[in-house]
């Protein structure tokens, strides 16, 4: 199956939890600063998300949506 | 592409003043799910407690009005009695519902009142700066408990699951934590049951979720949803405490077989 994410990158945390719980390695940290002063994540697009949701479950601020292949 | 995963029509789109990987957050998206799919967002009334999550009602997009401090079982109680075709339930923190408000919550739910208490365990207290909570776990070490609790001192963790799951009043209480996917499926789930129940007037639920709180555990959020697995869950012990009316349709299955 195939999928991808868009992260929301203004209201993300940086709180990672996203990141710890991706086995797929899609989801990488930055450097970058949003408006709110954090390193927002970015999606890793390296064609192995499956839009299995668990990033977007565990993300506490609902910054992440996920799509897939029906 | 389909999209699968977005943010729920309940929960407002006012992004959250919680600190980053607060459990908060989580558990007031999951109460706006099951209330999209329940479609009860007319009649759900929420009432939040003074805590952390003293401003729940700029995300929930329902009604709700605030409590005093401690009484949200008092005020839920209230509010069914009067309008009893609408889903009541309060969210409290454990300060909220162990210490100030213990009394409401233990007569609430002695009463089998007919409403869902959602209840916030992070064995601390948030909002005022980390202080020791009744639900601080045996050698927690808090703001006021600088160098852990201990029996002597602070006396054990209340586990308020199991003491109101002895009341004959309760209905259906259940532990859950959002320390990971699977958990936090799992307390979705035990959220829908409860309104289930309530709608379906089965009496008191209550919902008790495990939730970090990185900022005054003094972890990383990843740290903290770990700490909630190897040290959280070993004082309280996740799984339905009590669940009546899946008992009696047992029995009563058990009875045609
Ligand atoms: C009558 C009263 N006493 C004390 C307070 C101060 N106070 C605000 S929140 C709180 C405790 C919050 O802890 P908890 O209920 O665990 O919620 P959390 O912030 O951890 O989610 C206290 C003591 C208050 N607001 N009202
Ligand atoms: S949907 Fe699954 S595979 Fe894709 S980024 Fe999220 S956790 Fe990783
Ligand atoms: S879980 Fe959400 S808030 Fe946390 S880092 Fe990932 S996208 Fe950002
Ligand atoms: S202090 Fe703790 S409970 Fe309060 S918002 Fe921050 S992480 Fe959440
Ligand atoms: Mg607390």
């Amino acid at each position: 199956m195939k999928g991808y994410i868009v992260i929301n990158k203004e209201i993300c945390k940086e709180c990672h939890l996203c990141i710890s719980v991706c086995n797929r390695d899609c989801i990488s940290p930055s450097t970058e600063y949003n408006l709110k002063g954090y390193h927002p994540v970015f999606y890793n697009d390296n064609g192995k998300c499956n839009g299995c949701g668990l990033c977007a479950t565990i993300c506490p601020d609902v910054a992440i949506e996920v799509y897939r292949e029906r | 592409m389909k999209k699968i995963f977005s943010r729920p029509k309940s929960l407002k789109d006012a992004p959250f003043h919680y600190c980053p990987g607060c459990g908060h957050s989580i558990a007031h998206r999951l109460i706006c799910e099951v209330i999209d799919e329940l479609d009860i967002r007319g009649i759900a009334i929420g009432v939040p407690p003074a805590g952390c999550a003293v401003l729940a009602y700029n995300y929930l997009d329902i009604d709700m009005i605030e409590s005093p401090h401690g009484r949200g079982p008092a005020m839920a109680t209230g509010i069914k009695r009067m309008l009893p075709d609408r889903v009541v339930f309060s969210y409290q923190g454990d300060g909220d519902l162990a210490a100030i408000g213990i009394a409401e919550s233990f007569h609430a739910a002695n009463r089998g009142e007919n409403i869902t208490v959602i209840f916030i365990n992070n064995a601390v207290y948030g909002m005022t700066g980390g202080q020791l909570a009744p639900t601080t776990t045996m050698g927690q070490r808090t703001t006021t408990s600088p160098l852990g609790r201990t029996r002597e001192l602070e006396g054990y963790p209340v586990q308020v699951c199991e003491l109101l799951s002895g009341l004959r009043g309760t209905t259906y209480i259940e532990r859950c934590a959002v320390n990971t996917p699977a958990n936090i499926m799992k307390t979705r789930r035990a959220i829908k049951k409860a309104f289930e129940y309530q709608m379906d007037n089965k009496g008191f639920t209550l919902v008790e979720i495990l939730s970090p709180c990185p900022t005054n555990w003094k972890m990383s959020s990843v740290e903290a949803c770990k700490w909630i697995s190897d040290v959280m869950t070993k004082e309280f012990p996740l799984g339905v405490m009590k669940d009546i009316p899946s008992a009696q349709e047992k029995k009563a299955v058990a009875a045609h077989d």
